[in-house]
């Protein structure tokens, strides 16, 4: 058991150890999806959307293989339940409100394989939070990678206008950016530790 | 031997070799085809740690292309992606559990990306486009050469951010006491500086290959 408070896990999450910038996690849609603001805040809020639902799968999976003593289960039960998961919800999305499955619908599949998904499942796990400190972590992660997609996204689209070198242009600039941007977000730590 | 079988036969021998080195060179899938970036940045703050990671994933890669190549006649299209991926988190947990019983330090400095192998895009990519359609034998040498180059490219973010970062490499100090090392690089904007230059040096070399290329056209005609 984890005796952090709600609000340090929280911060921890979404500034000090961002998923992007600090653990390294989600970097392909990082850097594919955030070439437009427009998709990088809808993305961003399908992450935090599955970030949600798998935390509570890998939660009640946990609980469950350690009632039947099974540990060596937990990566191929994480991986396959939160992927049913996520393709069940988007199921019923679909059927209740269209406006929504075309906001998030294109995301859902490309998010379930995504490291960041099953990053947030295995730390929580291995942090031994409750269930509430597993949802606000997984809040927190998700509003940390939306927050780094959109600022990503802005810098990106600021971008468009400058002249840059050929050999600079495509993932190496973007790299550069994000090295930058995972330095400023260096000065968040020790806020919540 | 009659001619004709002995060029098949070097034929086949070239194409084998070709096999395993378009992975480590001309499809490098760091720094060509930019996949599995995650693990690339994060283990690589030391040289030894580069190194497990790239020797695990090529384990996992070449024994998920065995299976996939052994298994493509009996795999529904259908299922064909959640298989792949049954098959990798399988062979990533007996990963888990073999470094953890050669090193508990390794298993405690590579943490949970030891575990996050199985959404390494580079495994279900070559599982889907390559093994899937291909004999067990191309496969494995496929897995072989890609996982070479993933290793390869690894140990050069790795050498680079420790050399840098730190002053050593492999844990021996390569610089008197009085070097004072960039500790940016062994954080993590040190992970993407360091990807990002290594990306440029590839760009400028194919910019100058098509340029070479587009003067040799223009001679010939």
């Amino acid at each position: 058991m984890n005796d952090d408070s709600l609000w340090t896990i929280f911060l921890n999450a979404s500034l000090v150890n961002n998923f992007v910038l600090a653990y390294f996690l989600g970097i392909c849609p990082f850097l594919g999806v955030s070439a437009k603001l427009a998709t990088a805040t809808r993305m961003g809020g399908a992450v935090c959307f599955v970030m949600l639902v798998s935390s509570l799968c890998a939660f009640a999976i946990h609980h469950l293989l350690v009632a039947i003593d099974a540990p060596y289960l937990q990566l191929i039960s994480y991986i396959v339940v939160i992927a049913s998961t996520v393709q069940l919800v988007e199921m019923f999305i679909k059927k209740m409100s269209p406006a929504l499955f075309r906001a998030l619908g294109i995301f859902l599949p490309l998010i379930t394989t995504n490291c960041a998904i099953l990053g947030l499942a295995l730390f929580q796990t291995n942090k031994g939070y409750d269930l509430i400190q597993s949802l606000v972590y997984a809040l927190g992660a998700g509003s940390g990678f939306t927050l780094a997609l959109v600022l990503m996204a802005g810098i990106r689209e600021k971008l468009e206008l400058a002249t840059v070198p050929d050999v600079v242009q495509g993932t190496a600039l973007t790299l550069m950016i994000a090295g930058i941007l995972s330095l400023a977000f260096m000065g968040f730590a020790g806020l919540g530790a | 031997m009659p001619d004709s079988e002995k060029v098949a036969g070097r034929a086949d021998a070239t194409a084998a070799t070709d096999e395993f080195i378009k992975g480590l060179w001309r499809e490098n899938p760091v720094f060509v085809q930019v996949l599995g970036m995650c693990p690339v940045l994060a283990v690589t703050n030391s040289a030894i740690n580069a190194l497990a990671m790239g020797l695990a994933t090529t384990f996992v890669l070449v024994l998920s292309n065995t299976l996939v190549s052994a298994l493509r006649h009996f795999i529904p299209r259908q299922v064909r992606i959640a298989t792949f991926i049954l098959i990798i988190a399988t062979f990533v947990t007996v990963v888990d559990y073999l470094i953890q019983a050669i090193s508990l330090d390794l298993h405690r400095a590579l943490g949970a990306f030891i575990s996050l192998i199985v959404v390494n895009c580079l495994i279900l990519g070559r599982a889907e486009a390559f093994a899937s359609k291909n004999t067990v034998s191309r496969s494995i040498l496929d897995g072989l050469g890609m996982g070479a180059g993933f290793t390869f490219a690894l140990l050069c973010l790795g050498g680079a951010r420790e050399v840098l970062g730190n002053g050593s490499l492999f844990g021996f100090a390569l610089f008197p006491a009085s070097y004072q090392p960039w500790i940016v690089m062994i954080l993590p904007s040190g992970g993407f500086f360091t990807l990002a230059l290594w990306l440029l040096l590839f760009n400028h070399l194919k910019l100058r290959r098509q340029a070479e290329q587009g003067r040799v056209q223009e001679v010939t005609p």
